[in-house]
């Protein structure tokens, strides 16, 4: 099951860039246990470490793409693409997968699964032992459903007040963290039904 | 894309002040109490998502505001997109003590859903967990099996089963798995009807016609997730999300403690299972509990996937699925096999039909772990002959795929985690460690962590030696697998070497028939026994030391250094760590040469040397030869000054007869003429652009050594003490001030001035620097009172002082 899936910005690597590494939108399926918190302000504490796991995995994923890329020695990936109907070659975006172990910085040991699209990078947080190639799957089709239905390709656009668009199609192809075994005919029926329900 | 624009919009978010979202508050309570549900509202509430989720600090929002969220959740007639948005605040702000979210079950099952995610994020501080189980299944049961909408409850299901296993009663678990057995086995195989259907269709057009497989054909037996059509019925897609949660509800449904049969029990009853079981039972006809059921069921469900599998699917996107499918349908068999051994015959069969298929198919090479990792832990019961599964994959796999990130990922995970079902194949994993290393040269940065943790259980006292040279030429090997990657015939669509770079010369010398034994030896699959001198490699394959894989990999290798040796010094005799040691020494000028490749690893080296004399004092003295003879070839000090250090340091510490009866005057002797002539070499040469100046640490290391020995062989005092003063005079001479720093030579000068007078008074010489095994305790250093250094300066002041006293 899916613990947790970001979405963050990439800088392109070789820059001179002093900008942070953003979480753009990041959504947790249930929560760890909370460790017994006598303290008045524990629920608080709880989302503040909450935030800095996410934002911690965020700057690995980051890291991790960066070092992908100059190892691959391709050029720093353009960070707006050319146009905007242009077909993103999702298969041959920038991927891998790393290990977290327990208490750095979640309870659990926890893998996560990560796609870095154009200044975009988008991660699932998994629980440890979890189907590998099915992960990947289906983050490749998260990152082609945002792109297409958040038209995320045209320059001007952003995700940042999008989010119930966000939520919508993770509720549809991601619920509660389920990670399903979705074949191409279910995902455009899924897809049609979002379609109907969020209008362009 | 993420423009400036937004990053203001970020920044905007996270600065606003409290009046003015309290403002912004009021005005959405406006809203949303006046039931507005239009685009005003929509994109206030977008507005409101960001401010809340874009700092990691909490933001206080007004009670009514927050109560009114929670109230539009619940809503009759709302727009889903309102309420995904309430939903998705909450839950953002979520752990909190502000919400009163209830379970209500006149919701329908979509406002369920939403409710539960919110439920599920405050970390069960209130039992939520089980509070949304039960309400789910009560949910569950109150519907018609044909009801709508079920299928946004059942993933509430697998989370809440994973989140808190031991949350449902034996009753409760057991009436969800005979739904689950509906779901997974009789779901339809008519394709649904369309969502609408327009006026003007003919009858016969809006008739849904047969579900078919991937590859256009007819189903040709139950719905899988394999099956495919136009639309889908409810059955269907819970037989879906059936499926997706399968695993997880039989690894964690069980009440706690009945999920998997301990180890040992396990091999005995399956061996016993077998014998009885003929493989033609079929448990279809019998009448069989629950659980028992479902589990027949998956293994049927399983079964049919595999073959499933098979055929050649239409559209990519569903041969990706297959594979998919495959691993997970290996998987499950596997817990099922844990669960209940009389599933083993018949999965085994299976299984071993599907290994053969899938082995010589390169592109469905990650479904061979799971296949690996079931007959390892099932093998024995079964006679598989798991050794060739195993030299297949340990032997082909890495040589023809390293390149691939996430198999990288999956393999080194693999050996991690089943380290202790390896048993008798250990020895097989530990002999293939140049492929494993493949793995690690080309993907270092992820695959780093995972090595650090595997090393261990790799190292081997048969292999270490070889192991090291390995380490310790990581670079070299990342070099020569992209040449040959580069150099490969069958080119793939997109390169998989580092095309910023072209390296002409190093291609011509990997096709050069003279060093083909070398770079073979590089790429061997299995550790050989035997150690080749790879230096003709390292000048022919400079140039490939400025790609950034090489960088990458150059800068893993201390820290996998570091695991080796922690690793190594627990199995290692007495002989090994003298080879070791000696290897150490050898190989620290004879590295490749890629930028501060040297200096980090000689860094390394020179504690790891260190280390190794601390666990075997005895080496000192029985490497003596050796030890002279690197001393005596030191010429290029200044680039291996910390190794220098470390050896002169040891050598001071440990050649003497408390550490091993073997030790004599003549070495002790032989190894002062031979620092002492380091020590004259060192301080004379002057500095250029080429050697930077020679650290001050070499040189108090040297006189202190030297100090040391001439304690231990008291002829050699008044050598020593010629030596001290000369060097006092020489840092004070102006000469010296181009080559050392005021405070470098001012240290030196101390120091020599210290020992000088500790020279004065031998016995006392003898115990402060050559102190006993029981005055030498390990708090010796740190304890401020005993001291080295303060021993030293108290001696002095007191001789000083003695002299002053003196006439004269």
């Amino acid at each position: 099951m899916v613990h947790a899936f970001l979405i963050h910005t990439l800088r392109a690597p070789n820059t001179e860039d002093t900008g942070l590494c953003r979480v753009l939108y990041s959504c947790v399926f249930g929560a760890e246990k909370s460790p017994d918190d006598p303290r008045p302000h524990g629920a608080e504490r709880d989302r503040l470490l909450r935030k800095e796991q996410i934002l911690a995995v965020a700057r690995q994923v980051e890291s991790m793409c960066r070092l992908q890329q100059q190892a691959s020695g391709r050029p720093p990936m353009d960070l707006q693409p050319q146009s905007s109907d242009e077909q993103v070659p999702l298969h041959e975006a920038p991927r891998g997968a790393f290990r977290l172990a327990a208490e750095n910085p979640f309870q659990e040991p926890r893998t996560v699964v990560w796609l870095g699209v154009f200044s975009l990078g988008f991660a699932l947080v998994l629980d440890a032992h979890e189907n590998l190639l099915l992960a990947e799957g289906t983050l490749r089709l998260l990152a082609r459903l945002l792109l297409d239905h958040l038209r995320l390709l045209a320059p001007g656009t952003n995700l940042l007040l999008r989010a119930d668009r966000i939520e919508g199609i993770l509720t549809r192809f991601l619920p509660h963290g389920q990670l399903l075994f979705l074949n191409d005919q279910f995902v455009q029926d899924l897809e049609k039904e979002l379609s109907a329900a969020w209008p362009r | 894309m993420f423009s400036a624009g937004a990053e203001s919009l970020l920044h905007q978010a996270r600065e606003i002040q409290d009046e003015e979202l309290k403002k912004f508050c009021s005005r959405i309570s406006k809203l949303l109490q006046a039931e507005d549900l239009g685009p005003d509202t929509l994109d206030s509430l977008q507005r409101l998502f960001l401010i809340i989720s874009a700092t990691k600090y909490n933001r206080r929002l007004e009670k009514t505001c927050v109560d009114l969220l929670q109230a539009t959740l619940g809503l009759a007639a709302c727009p889903e997109q309102l309420q995904v948005l309430c939903a998705a605040i909450l839950r953002e702000m979520s752990p909190s003590d502000s919400l009163s979210l209830v379970w209500d079950h006149t919701q329908n099952s979509r406002q369920l859903s939403l409710v539960a995610s919110v439920l599920l994020a405050q970390g069960d501080r209130n039992e939520e967990v089980s509070a949304v189980g039960q309400g789910v299944l009560r949910a569950l049961e109150s519907r018609q099996p044909e009801g709508p909408s079920l299928r946004y409850l059942l993933p509430i299901m697998a989370k809440v089963v994973v989140l808190s296993p031991g949350t449902l009663q034996e009753d409760q678990a057991t009436l969800l798995s005979k739904r689950l057995v509906d779901w997974l086995r009789y779901a339809s195989l008519q394709q649904g009807l369309p969502h609408s259907s327009s006026f003007f269709s003919t009858p016969r057009a809006r008739q849904p016609g047969p579900i078919t497989e991937v590859d256009g054909t007819v189903a040709t037996d139950f719905f899988t997730v394999l099956s495919t059509g136009h639309r889908f019925t409810e059955d269907q897609w819970l037989n879906v999300q059936a499926f997706s949660m399968l695993r997880a509800w039989l690894l964690h449904s069980g009440p706690e403690g009945l999920g998997i049969l301990d180890t040992d029990d396990r091999s005995e009853q399956e061996g016993s299972t077998l014998s009885v079981i003929s493989a033609t039972s079929s448990s279809a006809g019998r009448l069989l509990p629950p659980r028992e059921r479902l589990r027949e069921v998956a293994f049927e469900y399983c079964q049919r996937l595999i073959e499933q599998s098979n055929r050649r699917a239409l559209r990519k996107g569903d041969s990706d699925l297959q594979k998919a499918c495959l691993v997970e349908a290996v998987l499950v068999l596997d817990v099922l096999c844990r669960q209940d051994p009389s599933f083993l015959y018949r999965s085994l069969s299976c299984l071993k039909a599907l290994h053969g298929r899938v082995r010589g198919d390169p592109a469905s090479v990650r479904v061979l772990l799971p296949l690996a990792r079931f007959f390892l832990s099932h093998g024995e019961a079964a006679a598989v002959d798991s050794e060739a599964v195993y030299q297949h994959l340990f032997t082909r796999i890495p040589l023809e795929q390293f390149h691939s990130p996430m198999l990288a990922f999956e393999f080194v995970q693999f050996c991690r985690d089943n380290l202790q079902l390896f048993g008798g194949h250990l020895g097989t994993l530990r002999l293939s460690f140049p492929n494993l290393f493949k793995f690690l040269a080309w993907n270092s940065p992820p695959l780093t962590s995972e090595f650090v943790a595997l090393l261990p259980a790799l190292v081997d006292a048969g292999t270490a030696l070889e192991m090291l040279h390995a380490l310790l030429d990581l670079p070299c090997l990342t070099a020569v697998l992209d040449l040959q990657l580069r150099s490969s015939p069958a080119p793939s669509e997109r390169p998989l070497w580092d095309t910023s770079l072209r390296a002409p010369s190093c291609l011509e010398a990997f096709r050069d028939p003279r060093f083909q034994g070398l770079f073979q030896y590089l790429l061997r699959p299995k550790a050989s026994g035997a150690t080749e001198r790879l230096v003709p490699l390292y000048q022919l394959l400079q140039p490939m030391a400025s790609c950034a894989r090489v960088a990458q990999c150059a800068e893993a290798v201390p820290t996998l250094l570091q695991a080796f040796f922690s690793a190594v010094t627990q199995v290692a005799d007495g002989a090994l760590i003298n080879q070791l040691a000696l290897l150490l020494l050898g190989r620290s000028d004879s590295l490749y040469p890629a930028p501060g490749y040297a200096a980090r690893v000689h860094s390394v080296l020179s504690s790891q040397f260190l280390a190794l004399c601390t666990l075997k004092p005895s080496l000192v003295v029985e490497l003596a030869r050796d030890l002279l003879e690197f001393l005596g070839s030191v010429n290029g000090l200044r680039s291996r000054a910390s190794l220098v250090t470390s050896v002169v340091w040891a050598v001071g510490e440990y050649l003497s007869v408390a550490y091993d009866r073997r030790c004599t005057v003549e070495q002790i002797n032989k190894f002062f003429e031979a620092l002492e002539a380091l020590l004259f070499e060192v301080t004379q040469c002057r500095p250029s652009a080429a050697l930077p100046r020679c650290p001050p640490k070499v040189v108090t290391a040297l006189m202190t050594t030297l100090t040391k020995l001439a304690s231990r062989s008291q002829d050699l005092i008044p050598r020593a003490s010629l030596l001290l003063s000369k060097m006092r005079t020489l840092t004070q001479s102006p000469a010296t001030s181009s080559m050392h720093s005021e405070e470098g030579a001012e240290a030196i000068c101390t120091r020599a001035t210290e020992l000088l007078t500790l020279l004065k008074m031998p016995s006392v010489a003898q115990f402060v620097l050559t102190p006993s095994t029981e005055v030498c305790s390990p708090r010796y250093h740190r304890d401020v009172n005993t001291a080295l250094p303060l021993a030293l300066r108290t001696v002095s002041r007191l001789v000083e002082r003695e002299a002053g006293l003196l006439p004269g």
